[in-house]
């Protein structure tokens, strides 16, 4: 059972690792990649938590809404934990 | 739409963004000094490739008309090697001038 989530629509005024074109959209867990050093902390000479990273698979047809050319087809993204919200 | 209330200017996905230019070109010697020297600075613990993309990001979107690719990095290089102490701004400046004093052609060299 694919696990559901959704990117924070939330805008910080930073260096941060979710694409604007992504918050708010929902897709699924394709894979586990692992702790990753949180650049989003290294960015500004911070020490890094480790933090878990996911592969996030979506549709065309939830991130581009009726433009979308192909709606069946998918895009992956790789997006930290903290960016993601289960639904 | 600012940078504080939604999408950020170098946050460009999706976007318009006419064709791919697909030819090739040469880099000036600065070019790839300023290159090296992202790297061992790299190598050395002294920046990130994070905090390399912040400085650029913080630049905002008027620099990336303005500047050059390279000269985009050699700001944000010098930022983050501030940041991280390497250099007082009263010893880059001195040492500026020292460079600037050997004349306009001094960093220029043949096949390089």
């Amino acid at each position: 059972m694919a696990e559901h989530v959704r990117i924070k629509a939330i805008y910080p005024p930073g260096h941060v690792r979710a694409p604007y074109y992504l918050r708010g959209k929902t897709g699924v867990i394709e894979r586990d990649l692992g702790n990753f050093a949180n650049p989003e902390q290294l960015a500004y000479r911070h020490k890094a938590d480790p933090k878990p990273l996911y592969r996030v698979r979506f549709t065309m047809a939830e991130v581009w809404g009726d433009n979308a050319e192909n709606p069946a087809d998918t895009i992956d993204a790789e997006v930290y934990d903290h960016w993601l919200e289960r639904v | 739409m600012s940078d504080t209330d939604g999408r950020r200017w170098h946050d460009m996905g999706g976007m318009p963004a006419g064709p791919i230019p697909m030819e090739g070109h040469d880099f000036a010697l600065w070019e790839k000094r300023v290159d090296a020297l992202m790297v061992l600075c790299g190598n050395k613990g002294f920046l990130s490739v994070d905090g390399l993309r912040r400085a650029l990001e913080d630049m905002g979107e008027d620099t990336f008309e303005k500047y050059s690719y390279y000269e985009r990095w050699i700001a944000s290089i010098n930022q983050n090697l501030i940041e991280a102490g390497l250099y007082t701004l009263e010893e880059l400046g001195t040492r500026m001038a020292e460079v600037q004093a050997r004349g306009p052609t001094y960093g220029e060299a043949n096949n390089g």
